[in-house]
């Protein structure tokens, strides 16, 4: 009952500190509104916008059919090129996409000679050559076919596939985008605020005038933890609410509450990682260093910029510790796919005990931190 | 030249803090060519006064004149820059405690434009002088508190000023070192008669040396003469009587603190002593900080711990809290061994640090009531010591007010009623009263002596003040990690026959220390003929880049010093590197799918099977019905579910088309894109496929279903289409951006916030040699990990550049200048470090990651982050180093993103500049 009880007025004292200072409430909200507004509705298709040029040297009503399908989102309204020109523009990644048509190319369709249009691709962006070349392909086959026969589904083939969409039968990527973006402000905020909170009770002597209080490790990082906590998921509540659902129109799902909770769950695991972070440094500078060698994969390996299974084995098998890799299998399952407790927790238990190890790990270091900074 | 008859003129000066006003309508006038002495107590205006003066804060309200001209005016600061020397409040504030005496000097003499050999002539001059010089080469961190102070003096001399500013030299020093340090400015002065000295003080003892005087109170003058005017003036006998009359409008209270002697009631000791320390050691690696220790002390005495600074005192302290573990001896607080896990002791316990350890941010009331909930007094005990504690120290008026606003004597006596807000049985007080003027700590001591007379508890202080020792019951001298001895004060000073407790330390102490031989090497500091006059070099307006690459040099051995740090950005760059170059993939394999298929028929199964054997689909177990279709989709299992309606294999047979229906998880839309794309491609493949390979599929391979047109994609600068040639060398744009901001970032707020930022606010260095000087160091690291990252994107991951490598490392190197030129600027906004490591990383990481064409064309993004993408320096190296490195450009293709690039670095560091302040608020 003690230890709860200095546990609550820690995290009082805690809670007044992060709020007091204004440029921290400041960066806060540019975190959960600003910046998950801006990632959000600036998200593309993976194809969108894709700057194409054609090389036309048979001018017919053909490959003017053609030019005049690539269209807006996907492309931008094709540019006229000679092939010296494409190929500079190319080079200078001004042009992604050259389609060129020989010349009595709309001839020898009409012949049935099935003549060839040469497509020039930038593969340094491997997903989007690839998905540009299906769409270009896609385009020019129908629009060929609608030509020859005057109506675009006269020679279908015999077998056709239907392609549906599960969850966001519109393709709508900003859906995916805000609450992935919404991740990557949790565990930046988060693991910053509380292993800084750390840094900062050490470098202004505070931590020691604690440890000669009738108070111990554990109560004083588990109020740091709390506090962060509690500052983040309430502004992760409100930009779930007000910014995704509201501003951006993001449609759940699942139970919000639930996605609240599981937040509530990963922030446990991020605030834990922060401590570890904040007692393993000595200095702001040293920390700094390990907040950036650590949130660039919390980021960029959780699934939120490449799909998990894409990655190599044994790096899959590394980002198992990425608390931030369930919290988004999580989120992605509640959010969109509808899913309820039953399939989910095993994520939620991951989660916890990712952040259980990372806190037992800090405590560890804690002692050893205070001998270090005297 | 000539003297001016006064070195410095205020006239109405007020200047205000928030609220708060600090100077009120001050007007004054320092004489020329004297010792001035500035005495107050905290809070009073002292600092403001002297910064005001000196030209480190920014006037308000009010003139100044220093030195015969405004130090509004810009072209006069500058231009006097050279001629006066500040040296801020705080031990060894303004000192670079990574660098060596001799590295510190150096920097400040590059300051004011001194060439080698001047300088060190100087050097050893000044050092042998002060008798730092067989310790040129230690660290300043790692000097006493009394050989910071005369480094201090040194680097304030080092370029012949006519008028020195010292702000409470002193403080917080040991008497033997203060006296030398005055002994120091005594012999300087009798060489350089024509320079004035403004010094401010705590210590009213000291102030008898002044010329001439000058008390304050609450940002008003009380009074201007030399010390015995003042003293006959107010009738009394010492300064500091003196100044408690002005203060008290009247010489009527007699219990100045100087006058009085040790109480005379006694102490009750019996029984086992409170805290009992035998043999205590602390090692830290090879030094012994702590040798030794042993001592009793009785409940309900004062035990005093004297000793010059860095003697263990406080190491001493903490041992016997428990906050350090000791390396040997033991310690028991009432018959208990100390044990750092043990609460119920930490119960009976209450401590106070040496810096203020309270909560800036909470209110007086928050910070009392937050640690009597921490003990657990409940709700009426609380109250009743809330209502004791606050009028017994005078703290009702304040009670609502931040703790950090408070002046330094009153927050001591915040601090004193939070370490007793529990009644502890024992207090241990390390240099509660340092920096605390007379008044203040007279009412400290009255509180004090309250305690242990009236409530019996134990008291252990340490303290500097020789006045405070006497009121000890008992007290401890310390050197050097060794008790010298224990002994009552008064017993103390019989056993040197010494006058006074000064003198029996002093005594002590020289006992202990071996004489130095430079001690009597002379003080001759004035310029002689092997130094030359330099007051073309002080004249500090202009642009100087001998000042700037000071700054780099002094950046790069503090940086050099770091070796974790630097081993942190080099190591921790390469790794990320190698992690995300092999865990980012933009191929999709794997796709875990299942199929329902609602036919069963060799065409069906011969349909599948293209699915099947690919490396980029695995198979789970079949679907039953539309319901499980749905349900292993919501669970995530699967990321595509094919459905193969009945008769398909019928219809397909009789010609009549059939359809296949793909339903994709479509949560993640990226990977949903790809899967369709896969998904196409195999059903292409079977439309496609030779007769041979399905032959239950012989039915579609019809002329009817040929492509009319063949389309024949060619897949430039990456035709193997793998991951690694465009993941590789996007990676290190990021790396490359996001260290170099940050470590930047926080290199300028430590300076704001350690307080070395003085040197910049008082030398002549311009805003620019102070920010580019800095910068320099960082552009180099940011090119030394360019090279490395480099090496390991061509021999490890196996990426060939293809085009210009001078190129690519013109690019990265307009591109340090553009990252470090965002960690100046973001530096600019904050104020301490945790600020600026957190402002650097949230407002970097999102456009880096997100918005530079890493993972998406900055030509598909929309709105805003088009914008942000577009004015982000990562972009345009995100061209140039993927250009570089698969396309095989040269200048001439890359020129455009280049010109772009490069203008990022002068715009980023002129904003730092132009919102830098030369001046202090």
């Amino acid at each position: 009952m003690q230890r709860l009880s200095n546990v609550f007025w820690l995290f009082g004292k805690e809670l007044k500190s992060v709020l007091g200072d204004p440029v921290m409430v400041i960066l806060i909200l540019w975190s959960f509104v600003v910046a998950v507004m801006l990632e959000a509705s600036g998200a593309g298709d993976t194809v969108r916008n894709a700057a194409i040029a054609i090389v036309d040297e048979d001018q017919s009503s053909l490959s003017r059919q053609i030019s005049s399908a690539l269209a807006p989102p996907w492309f931008q309204t094709p540019v006229a090129m000679n092939p010296d020109q494409a190929g500079a523009a190319m080079d200078t990644g001004r042009i992604m996409f050259v389609l060129s048509f020989p010349p009595n190319f709309a001839a020898d369709v009409i012949a049935g000679k099935a003549p060839a249009a040469q497509l020039q691709v930038d593969a340094t962006a491997v997903s989007q050559a690839q998905l540009g070349t299906d769409y270009i392909s896609n385009i020019v086959q129908s629009e060929t076919r609608a030509f020859l026969s005057g109506n675009p589904n006269a020679l279908d083939p015999p077998l056709t596939l239907e392609l549906r969409r599960a969850f966001n039968p519109n393709s709508n990527p900003v859906w995916f985008k805000a609450v992935s973006s919404l991740l990557n402000q949790l565990s930046l905020l988060t693991i910053a605020l509380t292993g800084a909170a750390m840094l900062r009770e050490r470098e202004h002597g505070t931590i020691e005038h604690l440890m000669v209080m009738p108070l111990t490790p554990v109560e004083v990082a588990l109020a740091k933890v709390l506090a962060t906590m509690a500052v983040v998921l309430t502004a992760f509540t409100g930009s779930l609410l007000f910014v995704v659902q509201g501003a951006l129109q993001v449609p759940m799902a699942g139970s919000v509450p639930l996605l609240v909770g599981g937040a509530a769950v990963y922030l446990w695991a991020a605030a834990a990682i922060g401590m570890f972070l904040g007692t393993m440094a000595r200095s702001m500078a040293q920390f700094a260093l390990l907040v950036i060698m650590v949130i660039i994969p919390v980021i960029m390996l959780s699934g939120g910029m490449g799909a998990v299974e894409s990655q190599p084995d044994i790096v899959q098998r590394l980002t198992l510790a990425l608390p931030s890799r369930h919290f988004l299998a999580f989120a992605k399952a509640v959010a969109f796919r509808g899913a309820g407790i039953e399939s989910v927790w095993v994520e939620l238990v991951l989660m916890a005990g990712l952040g259980g190890a990372f806190f037992v790990a800090s405590l560890a270091l804690f002692r050893r931190s205070m001998s270090l900074s005297s | 030249m000539t003297q001016p008859a006064q070195v410095a003129r205020l006239e109405r000066v007020s200047h205000r803090y928030g609220k708060a006003a600090a100077l009120r309508e001050v007007t004054l006038a320092l004489p020329a060519g004297r010792m001035v002495g500035l005495i107050g107590p905290d809070g009073v205006g002292k600092s403001t006064l002297m910064g005001l003066i000196a030209g480190a804060k920014r006037l308000q309200q009010g003139r100044v004149l220093t030195l015969d001209g405004d130090m509004a005016d810009v072209r006069h600061r500058a231009a006097i820059g050279g001629r006066i020397a500040y040296m801020p409040q705080g031990l060894g504030r303004n000192l670079y405690h990574d660098l060596s005496l001799r590295e510190n000097l150096e920097f400040f003499g590059k300051l004011f434009g001194l060439g080698r050999t001047e300088r060190a002539a100087r050097i050893d001059r000044l050092t042998r002088a002060t008798g730092l010089y067989p310790f040129l080469d230690r660290l300043a961190g790692k000097l006493s508190g009394g050989m910071k102070q005369k480094l201090g003096l040194c680097s304030a001399l080092i370029h012949d000023p006519d008028f020195l500013l010292l702000d409470e030299p002193t403080t917080g020093v040991d008497p033997l070192s203060r006296r030398q340090f005055w002994d120091l400015i005594d012999a300087i002065r009798a060489d350089r008669p024509g320079m004035s000295v403004l010094v401010s003080t705590a210590y009213m003892e000291e102030a008898a040396r002044f010329d001439h005087l000058v008390a304050m109170n609450a940002g008003r003058v009380l009074a201007e003469a030399d010390p015995q005017a003042l003293m006959s003036q107010t009738g009394t006998g010492s300064v500091g009587e003196a100044y408690v009359a002005l203060l008290q409008s009247g010489p009527s209270r007699a219990d100045s603190i100087t006058q009085r002697t040790p109480d005379a009631t006694e102490p009750v000791a019996s029984g086992e002593p409170a805290i009992r320390a035998r043999a205590l050691t602390r090692r830290f690696g090879d030094f012994t900080a702590v040798d030794s220790v042993s001592f009793d002390i009785a409940r309900g005495e004062i035990f005093g711990f004297l000793g010059s600074n860095g003697c263990g005192k406080t190491t001493t302290m903490k041992m016997l809290t428990g906050l350090l573990p000791a390396s040997k001896g033991e310690a028991w607080i009432f018959g208990q061994p100390v044990d750092a896990q043990d609460l119920e002791t930490r119960r009976r316990v209450g401590f106070m640090s040496q810096s203020f350890s309270l909560y800036g941010e909470l209110s007086v009331r928050e910070n009392l009531l937050l640690h009597a909930r921490l003990f657990h007094l409940g709700r009426a005990l609380t109250d009743e010591r809330m209502a004791d504690l606050v009028p017994r120290f005078g703290l009702e008026s304040y009670l609502d007010q931040r703790a950090e606003a408070l002046p330094l004597g009153l927050r001591q006596r915040l601090s004193l009623a939070v370490a007793v807000i529990h009644a502890p049985d024992i207090l241990i007080l390390d240099e509660p009263t340092s920096g605390v003027d007379p008044q203040a700590r007279d009412d400290f001591w009255r509180l004090l002596l309250d305690l242990s007379r009236k409530e019996g508890v134990t008291i252990f202080i340490s303290t500097h003040f020789m006045d405070e020792a006497l009121r000890c019951d008992r007290m401890s001298l310390m050197h050097a990690g060794r008790v010298l001895v224990t002994d009552t004060p008064s017993a103390i000073i019989r056993s040197r026959d010494a006058a006074t407790l000064e003198d029996a330390f002093v005594d002590y102490i020289s006992a202990e220390i071996p004489p130095e031989p430079s001690a009597d090497a002379g003080l001759a500091i004035a310029p002689d003929d092997t130094i030359s006059n330099c007051s073309s070099a002080r004249d500090g307006s202009g642009f100087s880049l001998r000042r700037l690459l000071a700054f780099t040099a002094r950046e790069a051995m503090q940086v050099r010093r770091d070796p974790v740090r630097l081993a942190f950005a080099f190591l921790g760059s390469a790794l990320l590197l190698l992690i995300m170059s092999f865990g980012i993939s933009q191929e999709v394999r794997n796709i875990p799918f299942a199929v329902l298929d609602q036919d069963r028929s060799p065409e069906s199964r011969a349909y599948l099977s293209t699915f099947e054997d690919s490396a980029w689909f695995r198979g789970h177990a079949p679907l039953l019905d539309v319901d499980e279709l749905k349900g292993r989709l919501a669970s995530g299992e699967l990321a595509l579910a094919l459905q193969i309606p009945p008769r398909f294999g019928a219809d397909l047979r009789r010609g009549a088309g059939a359809e296949v229906a793909a339903t994709i998880d479509g949560a993640d839309t990226g990977r949903a894109g790809t899967i369709e794309s896969y998904v196409s491609g195999a059903h292409a493949h079977v439309l496609a496929g030779p007769a041979g390979a399905a032959p239950a599929l012989d039915v579609l391979s019809q002329p009817a279903a040929a492509a009319p047109v063949v389309l024949e994609p060619r897949f430039r600068y990456n035709p193997a289409m793998a991951s690694l040639p465009a993941i590789g060398p996007s990676i290190p744009p990021l790396l490359l951006l996001l260290f170099p901001a940050i470590l930047m970032a926080v290199s300028v707020a430590r300076e704001k916030e350690i307080g070395t930022i003085t040197n910049f606010y008082v030398t002549p260095t311009g805003r620019a040699e102070f920010l580019i000087g800095k910068q320099l160091v960082y552009i180099g690291i940011t090119l030394l990990n360019f090279a490395i990252l480099t090496a390991l994107v061509v021999l490890v991951l196996g990426v060939p550049l293809h085009g210009d490598p001078l190129v690519l490392a013109l690019a990265a190197l307009v591109y340090a200048v553009a990252a470090t030129g965002f960690g100046l600027l973001v530096s600019m906004l904050t104020a301490t470090q945790v600020t600026a490591v957190f402002a650097s990383t949230i407002l970097s990481v999102m456009p880096t990651l997100q918005f530079s064409g890493m993972m998406e064309p900055v030509s598909s993004l929309d709105g805003p982050a088009r914008v942000m993408g577009t004015f982000w320096p990562t972009t345009w190296y995100m061209a140039i180093s993927v250009g570089t490195f698969t396309k095989g450009l040269g200048l001439t293709d890359l020129s455009g993103a280049l010109i772009r690039l490069t203008a990022f670095g002068p715009v980023f560091t002129a904003l730092a500049i132009l919102a830098l302040r030369k001046q202090e608020r």
